[in-house]
């Protein structure tokens, strides 16, 4: 079967990182844990103020079915709890714990006994994963569904955003859990193909991962271009299965599952070893810093503190992104915190922090021939500054995964998939005005019936 | 240090810029502006230079007089210059050249708002202005400096005829034949298509489908013997190279860009063929280009996933 696969963006590599093995920094002296670092609702503090806390050990309670129980990453004391505003806008609570610096393990950390698919999941559950690559969503809600029901299960090792090394080095320095992970993926789903996808610019991990399951029933590693974005959870399905999710629905309504390659190697080490995700590589590069590096980092680190440990910054940083240059969050300051999906960290200068003035669209049709989904980001932009909602659900705006491709690569430099996101927002609002007309209508006329009957 | 910037995502840009684009359109242009001083002379570059100052000149002017931003800096007005003078014979007087980068700027790109915004190509639409109102002008031919500097008739107006008046396809596919300044060497103009298509400025659909379509109806209506000729001689590699792949008035989609090269070459077929004129190209782009927002809206690209709701 060859799939014609989706189109993207060359964008820049810039793994400087990737030889860099990671380095454990330091506990610093306070770690900041917010309680929401999930989609979904955010983790339920157990612990109380002043109490002391160890390694792995629980400090809150998944907030309710999509949502993950949150383990403290240091030995300290919880000196505070409080309400913060989140750089998305949430607002949560946040555990600061002062660290007492011995890193002491909790004693009650175990490995989970998983004998059966219940309590596999109930592993999973326990270890607090979610998509480390960066969508955060709670894995064991991902995990739970009929094992029978699956054919496909992708390993995300595509890491297609610029810079970002930690899932490479996690295939490079984690293999052998990982590949555990592929094993419990292979007892637990008996009739899913398990497919890896990394990008061919990675090719010792392709090597490295094909050696470590070499003969093992199931289970391919594939190399696909490196094309961002080839790690979007909708076009690797399609690059390697050849099937398409449709609008609404999610991976498993077509047979399939995806799970990022830190993700399943951190699962794998709980079950192994019984600890909990505490800590995760974090790549620290961009222009103002001076050296780039990869940072085994606990949850909760502060930017200033890991990027002090790497050796500081170069210049003055202007810009702050969690996260790749493509999809990652720009932070206002430099004591947001480390969380489970950060896989890097980027500083950038003045030079590099500016983004510049948009100009007018020339119509050359690069965002609608480089959009991995075949939308239209320039017409969706005229139908939004319109204020057409009617045009853009025509168009499918409510379709588009925010990858960016469309804004990367536009020469007159517009916002689009800026637009596209505010453009999802006022189509969201349009829909539920008619779904509520439609309501009222149909009651309106049901009371007339009645009344008519009544009569 | 908690100056920090905060944007949307992405945080990066790809290299190409608007002005980019049209910096290497003129770099792909420069072959048939040396091919047309090699076979017109001096003047051909004095027409190219003319026209080029004066449509930048007159967008600034524009836009500095309107108190809108000026954009000359984008180039564009530059490529539309230069376009416009490789269309025009090399003895054109350049009062009716100034006319002509007015109509290109001024009506058809500015009025209409400015770059992006116009639905007709500028320098196209401004050659068949300048080629109903000055016809015997527009149609004063010579005969490249190779040969002798008399007027004559082009070759198209001798396939019209249904003679090949004697040049031969390589005589056609180098230029030194009578015609506009930059139309006459298929070369030249290969060689800036082959630069765009490297750079990836255009694709291939529109040209390989317009040129495809003329050559293969030409070899159908009238006869193998004409076919190389038809395709080599007059403005259609001009036409299909530059300016029917301009991106505001023409389609954004692969399929798009298929349709508007085919219906192109249709056009300019019936053109030459049937109709009174010798050339059809500048007409057929004028045409397709007001069919373009039709074709953008029929091939429009479907949403992956999103046909059931």
């Amino acid at each position: 079967m060859s799939i014609r696969l989706l189109p993207g963006v060359h964008a820049p590599h810039r793994k400087h990182t990737a030889d860099m093995a990671p380095v454990r920094m330091p506990v610093p002296g306070v770690v900041k844990i917010p309680m929401s670092m999930n989609i979904g609702r955010p983790a339920t503090p157990t612990v109380k103020l002043m109490a002391k806390v160890q390694v792995g050990q629980k400090i809150a309670e998944a907030g309710g079915f999509l949502g993950a129980p949150i383990h403290a990453s240091v030995s300290g004391t919880v000196k505070k709890i409080e309400e913060t505003t989140l750089f998305h806008g949430g607002s949560c609570k946040v555990l600061v714990i002062e660290t007492d610096g011995e890193q002491t393990r909790w004693d009650g950390l175990t490995p989970p006994e998983v004998t059966d698919f219940d309590s596999f999941l109930a592993a999973v559950r326990e270890s607090g994963v979610v998509g480390l690559g960066g969508a955060t969503f709670p894995t064991a809600v991902k995990l739970k569904v009929d094992p029978e029901k699956v054919e496909y299960i992708c390993i995300n090792g595509a890491e297609c955003e610029p810079y970002i090394t930690a899932d490479t080095r996690t295939m490079l320095d984690e293999g052998e859990r990982l590949s555990e992970g592929i094993d419990l993926l292979r007892r637990f789903y008996p009739k899913a193909r398990i497919l890896v996808g990394i990008e061919d610019n990675k090719p010792k991990s392709i090597r490295h991962l094909r050696e470590l399951n070499a003969g093992k029933e199931r289970v391919e590693v594939r190399a696909l271009p490196a094309l961002y974005p080839q790690g979007g959870e909708k076009v690797l399905i399609h690059n390697l299965t050849g099937r398409v999710v449709p609008a609404g629905k999610l991976p498993i309504d077509v047979g399939c599952i995806v799970l990022n390659t830190t993700t399943l190697k951190t699962i794998a080490e709980y079950i192994q070893t019984g600890m909990p995700l505490v800590e995760r590589v974090v790549t620290v590069d961009g222009s103002a810093v001076k050296h780039p590096m990869n940072v085994i980092a606990p949850i909760g680190a502060s930017i200033r503190d890991v990027v002090e440990f790497t050796g500081g910054f170069a210049e003055e940083p202007r810009k702050i992104i969690m996260g790749g240059p493509m999809m990652g969050i720009s932070v206002p300051s430099a004591d947001e915190c480390v969380a489970k999906g950060t896989g890097s960290i980027l500083c950038f200068g003045a030079r590099d922090a500016v983004l510049p003035e948009p100009t007018a669209c020339i119509k050359c049709g690069r965002c609608v021939n480089h959009c991995p989904l075949h939308l239209s980001p320039a017409d969706i932009e005229t139908a939004f500054r319109l204020n057409k909602p009617e045009d853009l659900a025509a168009l499918r705006v409510d379709l588009c995964m925010e990858c960016g491709c469309c804004a990367y690569i536009c020469p007159a430099r517009r916002p689009l998939v800026q637009v596209n996101k505010l453009a999802k927002g006022e189509l969201r609002k349009y829909t539920d005005r008619i779904k509520a007309e439609a309501a009222a209508k149909a009651k309106k006329e049901a009371e007339k019936k009645g009344e008519a009957q009544h009569g | 240090m908690d100056n920090l910037i905060v944007s949307v995502s992405p945080h990066i840009r790809a290299k190409d810029t608007t002005a980019s684009l049209m910096r290497d359109v003129l770099i792909a242009l420069l072959p048939a502006v040396a091919a047309s001083v090699l076979f017109f002379g001096a003047r051909a570059l004095l027409v190219e230079v003319f026209c080029v100052a004066a449509c930048v000149g007159l967008e600034w002017l524009f836009q500095w007089g309107m108190k809108r931003p000026v954009t000359v800096a984008d180039c564009s007005a530059a490529v539309t210059g230069l376009i416009l003078a490789l269309n025009l014979p090399v003895g054109i007087p350049l009062w009716m050249a100034l006319v002509g980068c007015a109509v290109a700027i001024l009506v058809v790109k500015q009025l209409f708002g400015g770059i992006g915004h116009n639905f007709a190509n500028p320098a196209i639409t401004a050659r068949i202005v300048m080629f109903l109102a000055f016809s015997s002008a527009m149609a004063a031919w010579v005969s490249p400096n190779l040969v002798d500097a008399v007027s004559s008739a082009t070759p198209l107006a001798g396939l019209k005829n249904g003679a090949l008046v004697g040049y031969t396809p390589l005589q056609l596919f180098l230029g030194a034949v009578p015609g506009c300044l930059g139309e006459t060497s298929a070369l030249a103009l290969l060689l800036g298509g082959v630069y765009l298509l490297a750079r990836r400025v255009i694709t291939w659909h529109t040209p390989v489908s317009f040129i495809c379509t003329v050559f293969v109806l030409a070899l159908l209506l009238r006869g193998p013997a004409f076919a190389l000729a038809e395709i080599l001689a007059g403005g259609l590699f001009l036409g299909a190279i530059f300016m029917a792949t301009d991106y505001a008035t023409t389609p954004s989609t692969a399929w798009g860009r298929v349709v508007f090269g085919v219906g192109c070459g249709l056009i300019t077929c019936l053109i030459r063929f049937f109709g009174n004129y010798p050339e059809g190209v500048s007409f057929s782009i004028l045409l397709m280009n007001i069919l373009t927002p039709y074709i953008s809206k029929w091939t429009r690209s479907k949403p992956l996933g999103g046909e059931t709701k």
